[in-house]
């Protein structure tokens, strides 16, 4: 059946069945998408059942953005297979999908003796993890490649293979190519319980029922309260860490090429100072562990710190506006590896536990998870002839839609957004289902006004769109 | 009216179409230098006067009081009878060293080379994050710039119950703005020790039935999807907590800086404007700033619409001695 992805339909009861499929995909974020794109393109139908207006509402909406190699992930471990694969296929597919690609390469940077010390560890880790092209960087083979860096630098590892993409188009593709080819996506529709009767799984959600044969939990932030309320326990529980960032503006995005990564200590992998995919330079994030899955506010005093941090590495920063602050959770766990769980007699599968190599390692976590269904006995037959849909650039160093003419009006000065792209955003199979989720399909808004010149037009723009609404017309009583 | 894809050189363009640009505009015809033109990237010309509704305008220019809207469109009339041109939704993306514009407008990319260029790109409020201001990021936090344009140029509100975070005179003309629109703030609050306007000014919260709040610290914003509250450590250590559904981010004003910045010009480091000479020309002489961009701190329109005609004065002599 259809189902109108953003609107609740209005006759639909707590009763009846609204959608139904082979696998039933619990969590729109990247790898609820990644697992709908592959097991779409595998054969099976999916439905996949999402909580907030729009996808990406949770740990999927605040993570770093890089495409990683896996060369510091416990070798040998599922994590770093899935990173690895998913390293590989986005290489593979992202020009088919129109998705951008940043070749920015990394640098883990030794700033004092006793992190120059521990680079050999981290070389001998990466060599390890099979990652190409590993090589230690003298201090002035560092700054022949990142002049602007503070010359207080002393060694660096060079991972030539680290990139930096696109965080929210990636898994908009992926969700938008299994939607293209039949599966369904369901909003407003959170899972509050569900029941096996040996073959199917009938699942309760906001909008109504859900049957499926399978059931992939990829809710994220909350997969165990998912795995409690359907199944009765979890074998993990999550334990959020808050990650915050300080966006400086795209003047800045010129002064360094590559991600500079801290070396990691036992606790953390550090704060990152990276250029983003969209022209900005970027500094976070933190590591702040907290009991609120929902709470991404920032504060004053992280964010000069970061600053201070960012500026201390790369001295130019100094003059640098800030454009955009924000926070990210990571859905970490108790345990630091993936929590990846097959109940094979409830046709169940948990994918719990997935941090900040999600955005890398969804693509192989989805492969991962088809073949624990065909383990399982699915069998289904691959699409032939899969249709493979384009999403728009928004990638700084690509052509943008304000080069194409005919754009009506640029909306959005600061990121050059135009009328079109954002009435195209509005339409289509998986249109914006929020203010936010607009935001990350367009980039309006997310300029260094953040709003100033552009939000009227963007009310009247969006007016009747979305459950939140910008503004309100003045009542004239 | 937008043939500028046309031209491919003139003698002076004016990226900004808001009081300083025009002002300079009208200058320069007045001063016998014909070939202008004026860029501006908005649908409509006027600048920032365009969304604010209030009074008084024009005093200097035309001796008669008159709200933003109207001035702002009287300005562009006044360009329209100069038979100068200006050319809307064009976007400036690029300033050359040797004043080679590159530019985007609906109908495609083009470039046009000036003698001089007069950069008259205004000024914004800062807005909530380069502030640093702690919190939640639910939807309801604007800029009076935002207000006003929701407002005056659209009939809508985003909030009915805001708290004001700021004390400058922008502060109290969004209090005005407000009162238009039905809006009734619940608190108008300030870090500083006291308010950043005199008292005859600042008095008017009084009027408009809001209470201030001064030396506040450890503003912390929350909301789900919405605004819900702002928290606050009042100058006696007293926590305040405030139920809103909105918060109003106002002043803080700074450079709309970033062609320049980008276009290689010297910028200065704490106020982020262009350095300037005191004609307004900045650190490639074929550049001059002028208005709000460079004022520090801003200008009432009068004001940057004279300073304008100042930048223009030199740049006519300019051209004049280059044979131009």
């Amino acid at each position: 059946m259809k189902t109108n992805a953003n609107n609740p339909a209005p006759s639909a009861g707590q009763g009846s069945i609204i959608a139904s499929g082979d696998v039933a995909i619990i969590g729109g974020g990247v790898v609820g998408c990644a697992v709908a794109r592959r097991l779409t393109l595998e054969g099976a139908s999916i439905v996949l059942l999402e909580k907030a207006p729009d996808i990406l509402d949770g740990a999927s909406k605040g993570n770093s953005a890089i495409l990683h190699t896996g060369f510091d992930a416990p070798p040998g471990s599922l994590e770093w297979e899935c990173v690895q694969a998913g390293h590989k296929e986005y290489l593979e597919i992202h020009e088919s999908l129109g998705l951008p690609l940043l070749k920015t390469g990394a640098m883990v940077v030794a700033w004092t003796r006793e992190e120059e010390q521990r680079l050999a560890g981290v070389l001998e880790k990466g060599l390890l993890n099979k990652v190409p092209d590993l090589r230690l960087l003298t201090r002035q083979q560092i700054l022949e490649l990142e002049p602007n860096l503070d010359h207080s630098v002393r060694a660096a590892i060079h991972i030539p293979r680290e990139f930096v993409i696109d965080p929210w188009s990636a898994p908009l593709a992926y969700l938008l190519q299994a939607v293209e080819n039949g599966g369904q996506a369901v909003f407003n529709a959170e899972v509050t319980g569900g029941e096996f009767d040996g073959s199917h799984w009938l699942l309760k959600t906001g909008r109504g029922l859900v049957r499926a044969t399978y059931v992939i939990n990829c809710a994220g932030l909350y997969g165990d309260f998912v795995d409690k309320d359907v199944l009765g326990a979890s074998d993990f529980t999550i334990k959020p860490r808050k990650g915050q960032f300080v966006v400086f503006d795209k003047a800045a995005g010129r002064l360094i090429n590559s991600v500079i990564l801290p070396v990691p200590s036992k606790r953390t992998k550090g704060i990152v100072l990276f250029p983003t995919i969209f022209g900005n330079m970027m500094v976070g994030p933190t590591a702040e562990e907290q009991d609120g899955r929902d709470d991404a506010s920032t504060d004053k005093k992280t964010l000069t710190m970061l600053a201070d941090k960012g500026r201390k590495m790369l001295p130019a920063l100094a003059e640098m506006p800030v454009t955009a602050t924000y926070a990210g959770i990571r859905p970490a766990t108790e345990r630091p590896e993936y929590r990846i769980r097959q109940d094979g007699d409830r046709n169940w599968i948990t994918l719990g536990g997935i941090r900040s190599t999600g955005l890398t390692a969804a693509l192989g976590i989805a492969r991962h998870v088809h073949t624990l269904l065909a383990d399982q006995g699915a069998d289904f037959i691959p699409l032939a002839n899969p249709v493979v849909p384009q999403v728009p650039n928004l990638a700084e160093h690509l052509p943008r839609d304000y080069h194409t003419p005919g754009y009506g009006e640029i909306v959005c000065h600061c990121e050059m957004v135009t009328q079109r792209e954002i009435q195209a955003a509005l339409e289509g199979k998986l249109p914006a289902g929020s203010l936010a989720g607009l935001k990350r399909r367009t980039r309006v808004t997310m300029g260094r006004c953040q709003g100033f010149y552009c939000s009227a037009r963007l009310a009247e723009l969006t007016a009747g769109k979305f459950q939140e609404p910008l503004a309100r017309k003045i009542s004239h009583e | 009216m937008n043939d500028i894809r046309k031209r491919k050189q003139c003698d002076v363009a004016i990226i900004g179409a808001g009081p300083a640009g025009i002002g300079a505009a009208l200058a320069l015809k007045k001063a016998g230098v014909n070939d202008i033109i004026i860029l501006d990237r908005e649908t409509t010309g006027g600048g920032v006067p365009r969304h604010c509704g209030h009074r008084p305008f024009g005093l200097r220019e035309y001796t008669k009081i008159m709200t933003g809207p109207q001035y702002a469109q009287r300005n562009v009339e006044e360009v329209h009878r100069a038979g100068i041109p200006l050319s809307l939704r064009t976007s400036v993306t690029s300033l050359g060293p040797d004043g080679t514009l590159d530019y985007v407008c609906p109908q495609g990319r083009g470039k046009l080379s000036a003698k001089r260029v007069l950069l008259a790109t205004g000024t914004r409020e800062t807005p909530r994050s380069a502030r640093f201001i702690s919190g939640d990021r639910a939807l309801g936090i604007y800029t009076t710039g935002a207000l006003q344009s929701m407002v005056y140029l659209k009939q809508m509100v985003p909030f009915y119950r805001p708290l004001v975070i700021g004390t400058e005179i922008v502060s109290f003309s969004a209090l005005w703005t407000c009162k238009k629109a039905g809006i009734q703030p619940v608190a108008m609050i300030d870090e500083r020790s006291r308010p950043a306007v005199a008292w005859p000014v600042f008095y008017a919260s009084h009027y408009f039935g809001v209470p201030l709040l001064t030396g506040c610290s450890n503003i912390t914003i929350y909301g789900k999807a919405r605004i819900e509250g702002v928290r606050v450590v009042d100058q006696h250590g007293q926590q305040c907590d405030f139920s809103c559904d909105g918060v109003l981010v106002t002043g803080c004003f700074t450079p709309e800086s970033i062609l320049a910045r980008l276009g290689g010009l010297t910028i200065e480091k704490n106020s982020g404007r262009p350095l300037t000479d005191r004609y307004g020309r900045c650190s490639n002489p074929i550049y001059f700033a002028a208005g709000n961009l460079v004022h520090q701190p801003v200008k009432v329109a009068g004001k940057c619409w004279q300073n304008g005609k100042t930048a223009a004065k030199r740049i006519a002599k300019d051209l004049d001695s280059a044979g131009g």
